[in-house]
């Protein structure tokens, strides 16, 4: 009784946060487009219901209607598989997220996290980093130039980033002496001063920059920058199926800010008088419109560049971070 | 005034020469080059631009062009209008054929004939849209400002010849009687709001 009772609480606990998240994402998208055309003086999206709010739905619309062309010479089922392993590893990832503090519901208990593993930041840096397998294979197998290339700067991002975010999170997770995100949430638990940004500035910095590279945003976008490599590993696609990547890189985007939120900005702790829940939306909110506000402001850089940012600059420097917090551990 | 005042016309007082930045010839000073770019800031001052610019109120750029046009200057050149004499009602067209002769493309067309009262008058007048190149020069030499251009910008149609025909081009009656007819200002007219364009020129005096 016990065991189906926790099985279907995880169901719908699957379930809500499936359709939560593909509609912040869906909505994320109609704020890029805002907060983008107000930056670049411009008006944005304004035709479709009050303030364009409804593009959203047209949206939806047109890509669920638009033919799904599958090119002649494309390996067909790596070509249909590969949109789907960007939602998919993204949702993954959200397994072990804890969005919000605990509850209580008609007398029963909910802990808003579907499983709470002993090992979720590896968990989640794993299933997002195998998310990079869709960009992947949906170059590799659309037979284009452009799509190829955009494959083969995504292995150049992956091989980049992922040792200086690991690194990064090596030094607050030395701190903390566990891997579990609530564990991580409680230990910042002692109010504005315990959060761990304040103890690991540098961390913060590098895995934040990190993010930015995981999940494709503007400073290193290079897999589908337009103006070099037409879309990059989505080049050929369209439909639904080029609207599965788009709904995988908003899912990343949240996923990396509910991390940054709970591993450095205090999770969902309350502040003040603000509670935990509201504490956490406005974090991952503040983060979100980061990622955006550095699109409309900044360059992107070369993927030359973006390896040598990497390989030489951010992790020499997480190292030095990792031996620092060892000596003031010790 | 001395005569110096006049000659140094080259810069405000204020201009600032700037020779661009030196290259690093050494290692250290290359080094150095880094430091002093990761430290200066300049990508927060981008980041401040692009927020400044998004909480200011009412800088935006977008015309939602349907409802919101813009202003046609009076020197723009778009599909031709014929237009009326203001007493009579009659066309102002005298049939010279000026403008017939003058156009460039060769796109104008116009057959004349005498009417009751000996007087020429233009049976037939037509431009040729798809080849006309809309300089100007057939307005220019019209003597009585009869052929001008018009701002009208908005040109969707089914058919190719339309625009270019004799009633399309002249000034409806009704339209005339409800004095909208639009009087030509004359080439190197200014616009409406050209005052507020008029800036001091970046010259020393």
């Amino acid at each position: 009784m016990n065991e189906i009772a926790i099985i279907i609480e995880t169901v719908i606990k699957a379930v809500v946060v499936l359709a939560v998240v593909a509609g912040m994402a869906a909505f994320a998208t109609f704020i890029e487009r805002k907060v983008l055309a107000y930056m670049q003086r411009r008006l944005g999206p304004m035709n479709v219901g009050p303030h364009g709010i409804l593009q959203l739905a047209a949206d939806g619309i047109k890509l669920f209607t638009k033919e799904d062309i599958i090119p002649q010479n494309a390996v067909k089922p790596i070509f249909k598989i590969a949109p789907v392993i960007a939602p998919a590893t993204a949702f993954t990832a959200m397994a072990a997220i804890p969005f919000f503090p605990e509850f209580t519901v008609f007398g029963y208990t909910v802990t808003p996290i579907i499983s709470d593993i002993n090992v979720g930041v590896l968990f989640i840096m794993g299933v997002a980093s195998v998310g990079m397998y869709a960009p992947l294979l949906a170059g590799m197998s659309s037979t284009n130039k452009w799509a190829l290339l955009g494959a083969a700067r995504t292995v150049i991002a992956l091989l980049s980033f992922e040792v200086v975010s690991g690194l990064a999170l090596l030094a607050p997770l030395m701190l903390i002496g566990s891997l579990s995100l609530i564990d991580i949430n409680d230990f910042q638990n002692g109010g504005f001063s315990s959060w761990l940004v304040w103890q690991q500035p540098l961390a913060f910095l590098l895995f934040a920059i990190a993010g930015f590279a995981e999940t494709n945003r503007t400073p290193f976008d290079l897999i589908e920058y337009e103006a070099e490599i037409v879309s990059g590993y989505a080049t050929d696609y369209s439909g639904m199926r080029w609207g599965l990547f788009f709904i995988g890189e908003y899912a990343n985007m949240i996923t990396v800010a509910f991390l940054v939120s709970i591993i450095f900005l205090g999770g969902y702790n309350p502040f003040w008088i603000i509670p935990g829940a509201i504490m956490i939306l406005i974090k991952i909110s503040a983060f979100i419109f980061l990622f955006l506000w550095v699109r409309a402001a900044w360059p992107h850089v070369r993927p030359d560049q973006m390896m040598w940012l990497c390989w030489k600059v951010l992790m020499p420097l997480a190292l030095v971070n990792i031996l620092i917090t060892g000596i003031v551990l010790i | 005034m001395s005569l110096e005042q006049f000659s140094k016309r080259d810069a405000t007082p204020g201009y600032i020469y700037y020779e661009g930045e030196k290259k690093p010839k050494t290692p250290w000073e290359s080094f150095l080059r880094v430091v002093r770019r990761a430290f200066k800031g300049e990508l927060f001052v981008g980041l401040w631009i692009v927020l400044r610019e998004m909480v200011t109120k009412g800088n935006t750029h977008t015309l939602m062009y349907p409802e919101e046009k813009f202003v046609m200057g009076p020197r723009y050149r778009a599909v031709h209008k014929l237009l009326r004499l203001q007493e009579s009602e009659s066309e102002r067209c005298i049939g010279c054929g000026l403008c017939e002769k003058i156009c460039i493309s060769n796109c104008i067309r116009m057959e004349t004939k005498l009417d009751e009262n000996s007087r020429k008058e233009v049976s037939q007048y037509t431009i040729n849209f798809g080849r006309c190149i809309f300089c100007g020069y057939c307005a220019e030499v019209c003597p009585e400002l009869a052929i001008v251009h018009s701002g009208d910008y908005e040109n969707a149609s089914e058919q190719r010849a339309h625009f270019g025909l004799k009633d399309d081009m002249l000034t409806p009656l009704d339209e005339f009687k409800a004095n909208k007819q639009q009087e030509f200002p004359g080439f190197g007219a200014l616009s409406d709001d050209a005052d507020s364009f008029v800036k001091k020129t970046p010259l020393a005096y």
